[in-house]
């Protein structure tokens, strides 16, 4: 009975993802969310298949009730966030609000089978970002001073990461985090979303050279500081965000060019000068050779990976637990193990279905500096994901980051929640100039009316 | 009010922009994806067989390892399992099967090591493991079907006798391998008992599977290479090479002797390698071009990789236009530095056998699940060409001389042709020590089973390995 039930909710699980994942870009049919809403409520019903099969299967392979319970309660947080988001933001985009809420119900389920503990953790952090996370769209559609604070933005960014560099803990190797009253803080998680609206804020309104390079000197103290405190992957999404933003607000090719090429050079001095940058592309290129030491973290992914064939060896079956740090950086490895390839090639389908939906309101958006803030969150968050798998997969050198709304880790997921709900802001806000921008044509549509309808009567009475 | 046509252009641009970069994006990770796919379902066994990987443990604790049969359906390995659930790894053939079907524990090693994937695993159907489970155990693993036959397994190991040596038997159009001895064995079932003594014990080789790793010169077996290589550069004239044979071939301070200092006499091509003419053949040799030959034997897979799953050792000899005349003069003969294995040899020998196509040589036929449905089914594969069509039919001819009226005459008049080449390897410095070869197949016109055979220090490859090549073809041919 019970091998019964393991083994069928492998194709199961893997069927209703693909069907989410489905409508996931099914949904880009329409233009307007009233046609949409048939799509989101197949997903939430998907989706709440996903997660109950996976958690059935958890608890027939434990055998334990608090799985069940805890089951219980993220079904309630899941539940909750989707029926308010739509009561308080009518107006939201509710693709995005599924797949955050589809993508943190798979944390739930292989945070809940590497470590119960880690699980309760994160799903505490989470419910709490989720509640402050409620407020965001509000803030950002009313407060508009945001668009003035450019260097505020660049000095609390710069000083937050500054801060970790001379008091921060070091985490095997890398110094990316410090405790305050025993909490443990990650500041360059957060910095990416203040990098973002000083970019946004500095570049909206005039972009030339002068303005350019100033963003370029300041972008560079980000990187400089995080290359300097040995976190790598941050440095990364940092830079390339930066080249991006400036690419889109100053239309030039030459920019993303010159980017791209001091980028590339930059590599490979720091290939050159860093001992550390040589082990990790040494691990990349041939795992194998050093797989007792540089390679054993990438080799073990790269098992894991696998491992479980297109349908995975089912939850509680594989060993994702030999990979260090597998619930961080490597979650998606202990994904495709357990839940199958399949099941892993959705989820990042969910991620870029998630970044699609960014890149969409981005370019609808008609306010620059909103326009240039969706599309710098919209690159940091999938040039995040493609790190982290790209990293785990062998398929670029790695880095170290992780997988947004998945891994563990509060400091990330409470990014990656504001960055999401920032987004709903901005949605809202161009619901609303799309609104206006009808009200106005009718507006005007009346009084051409109006004013040949008077002429009519005029004329009428003329005769 | 309208947005001005100018900013509503460059919105436009900036919005094309964007879009580029959301594809450049989804594009990386459509290739990303593949990557991912590609890389994890090609290499899911070699990654499972690496030692480093401790879902190997998972499998074995899951599945009960299955067994391995022989193409006939007999059992070469299977697990026993006692009333406390302790499991046993039984060989019911002992030392027969030892290097070829190998061992399970320490390291594996053989088919065992080979096949291991697939041993670990299991197809059963779902209810078989749910009975399974019912029962308290383990789900019956993947069963291997070799290709390998007791028959003559067993003909080629007892011809061996107290020799150390090696004899592989193969299916030239195929590449299946039906026998393969190597002596000294020992006994898998043992394995655990006897490992330290073996592995502490340094002069000893037991544990080495001589017929695909043991390295040996080749002595006249080699001719065959040599032969190819005359016959290359000479397409329509060596038919008319003559040579007067005193016993010896001198040059300078060198000298090649013909074995046991035998006279030949006046002779042609043909007769030069049936009777295996020393002295004829180091004449030979000096006229090849250094070159040329070298890049033969790089095609005919010296010093590189060979086609095979399991393990073995490079063969090697390298000749090109630096190489001195002494050094060619041996090398003709198949002395000096040159070393082979019986496999590489027998793989030539499949060639000139298979028209000159090279088929990959394997063992493993099928692997099956519990209930005997076939889960993956191993084809016979193509290598390559490795010689023409005309230059196979030259070397199969000049073979069946051998056997007509060389060296080989003990595997003549028989109701079958046999063709192959015998050899007597000098080993050391005393001359009358040589290690006897022959490889061959048969029947000559058609050919079905080729064989190699080495014994170590026995004497001329014609009295001590052709008679036993006469048992093993009698063996397949049912006489």
């Amino acid at each position: 009975m019970e091998l019964y039930i393991t083994e069928l909710s492998k194709y199961f699980i893997t069927l209703f993802i693909a069907l989410y994942t489905l409508e996931c870009f099914l949904v880009f049919r329409f233009q307007d969310e009233e046609k949409r809403s048939g799509c989101y409520i197949r997903q939430n019903l998907l989706m709440f298949l996903v997660h109950f099969s996976c958690f059935l299967v958890i608890c027939f392979e434990t055998g334990k009730l608090e799985y069940l319970l805890f089951y219980v309660l993220q079904q309630i947080l899941l539940f909750a966030t989707i029926v308010l988001f739509r009561m308080i933001y009518p107006k939201g985009n509710r693709l995005i609000i599924n797949n955050m809420c589809m993508l943190l119900s798979i944390g739930f389920v292989v945070l809940c089978r590497l470590s119960f503990e880690r699980a309760i953790k994160q799903f505490f952090i989470v419910t709490v970002s989720i509640i402050t996370g409620m407020l965001i769209p509000y803030f950002i559609h009313k407060l508009k001073f945001l668009k003035s604070l450019t260097w505020v933005y660049a000095a609390v960014g710069v000083a937050a990461l500054g801060v970790v560099l001379i008091l921060g803990s070091t985490t095997y190797g890398s110094k990316i985090s410090y405790s305050v009253a025993g909490v443990t803080f990650q500041p360059s998680e957060f910095v990416k979303i203040i990098f973002v609206f000083f970019l946004a804020s500095a570049l909206y309104e005039s972009h030339d050279f002068v303005r350019v390079v100033i963003t370029a000197i300041l972008a560079g103290i980000h990187v400089i500081i995080l290359v300097a405190s040995r976190d790598l992957g941050s440095a990364l999404i940092f830079f390339i965000v930066y080249v991006m933003m400036v690419f889109i607000a100053t239309g030039k090719w030459l920019y993303l060019l010159i980017g791209s090429a001091g980028g590339c050079g930059a590599a490979v001095l720091a290939y050159q000068f860093f001992s550390h940058v040589q082990v990790r592309v040494q691990a990349w290129k041939d795992p194998f050779s050093c797989i007792d030491d540089a390679g054993y973290q990438i080799t073990q992914s790269l098992f894991a990976i696998s491992s479980g064939g297109w349908f995975g060896l089912g939850l509680f079956r594989g060993t994702p637990d030999s990979i260090p740090f597998v619930e961080a950086d490597f979650i998606f490895s202990a994904v495709a193990e357990e839940l199958g390839i399949a099941f892993s090639m959705c989820t990042i389908l969910i991620c870029i279905s998630c970044f699609i939906m960014f890149m969409n309101i981005s370019i609808r958006l008609k306010d620059k500096f909103y326009q240039l803030i969706a599309f710098g969150l919209g690159v940091t968050y999938i040039f995040q994901v493609f790190l982290t798998i790209g990293g785990g997969t062998k398929f670029i050198p790695m880095t170290g980051v992780t997988l947004p709304l998945i891994s563990y880790g509060g400091s990330s997921v409470l990014t990656t929640l504001v960055m999401f709900f920032i987004i709903e802001g901005l949605y809202i806000i161009r619901q609303e100039e799309g609104a206006k921008r009808v009200k106005k044509k009718k507006r005007r549509r009346r009084t051409e009316y109006e004013d040949s309808a008077q002429k009519e009567q005029e004329a009428e009475e003329e005769e | 009010m309208k947005t001005p046509p100018k900013k509503n252009k460059k919105r436009k641009k900036r919005n094309r922009q964007i879009l580029t970069v959301t594809y450049l994006f989804v594009a990386v990770f459509l290739g990303m994806m593949g990557y991912t796919c590609y890389y994890a379902i090609t290499n899911q066994q070699e990654l499972i067989n690496n030692s480093y990987n401790g879902r190997q443990e998972l499998f074995v604790a899951q599945n009960s390892r299955g067994n391995i049969y022989a193409a006939g359906g007999q059992i070469l390995a299977e697990t026993q399992v006692d009333e406390n659930g302790n499991e046993t790894r039984v060989y019911p053939y002992a030392n027969l099967f030892s290097h070829v079907v190998g061992y399970a524990s320490n390291g594996k090693f053989g088919i065992e090591s080979l096949s291991n994937y697939y041993l670990i695993n299991s197809n059963a159907k779902l209810a078989d493991k749910v009975a399974s489970d019912m029962a308290g155990e383990k789900y019956p693993g993947d069963s291997v079907y070799t290709t390998l036959d007791v028959g003559l397994q067993e003909v080629a190991y007892q011809s061996l006798g107290i020799y150390k040596g090696a004899v592989i038997v193969t299916e030239p159009s195929t590449g299946r391998i039906l026998a393969m001895v190597s002596k000294p064995d020992f006994d898998p079932n043992e394995i655990d008992v006897i490992w330290d003594d073996l592995i502490t014990d340094e002069e000893s080789s037991v544990l080495l599977n001589r017929a695909t790793q043991g390295l040996y010169p080749p002595g006249s077996t080699f001719k065959i290479v040599t032969a190819l290589e005359y016959i290359r550069e000479n397409p329509d004239t060596y038919g008319q090479y003559s040579y007067q044979c005193t016993g010896k071939f001198a040059l300078g301070s060198d000298v090649i002797n013909c074995y046991h200092g035998t006279v030949h006499g006046g002779e042609d091509f043909r007769k030069s390698f049936a009777k295996s003419c020393n002295a004829s053949f180091a004449n030979i040799g000096m006229q090849l071009d250094r070159e040329r030959f070298g890049s033969t034997l790089n095609s005919l897979l010296f010093n590189d990789k060979l086609p095979v799953a399991f393990a073995y050792n490079r063969s090697r000899l390298v000749i090109d236009e630096d190489t001195p005349d002494s050094a060619i003069m041996q090398a003709a003969i198949g002395q000096g530095t040159t070393q082979i294995t019986p496999l590489h040899l027998n793989m030539i020998t499949c060639a000139i056998a298979n028209n000159g196509v090279l088929m990959k040589p394997y063992l493993v036929d099928c692997v099956k699940n519990n209930e005997g449905n076939i889960i993956k089914q191993f084809n016979p594969d193509t290598y390559r060409r490795l010689m023409s069509e005309t230059e196979a039919a030259a070397l199969n001819d000049l073979m069946q001389e051998v056997v007509k009226s060389g060296t080989g005459t003990k595997l003549s008049g028989l109701s079958y042709t046999a063709a192959g080449k015998t050899g007597s390897a000098e080993y050391n410095n005393v001359k009358t020590d040589s290690h006897a070869w022959f490889t061959g197949f048969a029947p000559a016109e058609n050919p079905e089973v080729c064989v190699t055979i080495i014994i170590e220090g026995a004497g001329s490859g014609g009295d001590y390995a052709v008679p036993i090549a006469k048992r093993i073809f009698n063996e397949y041919f049912g006489l």
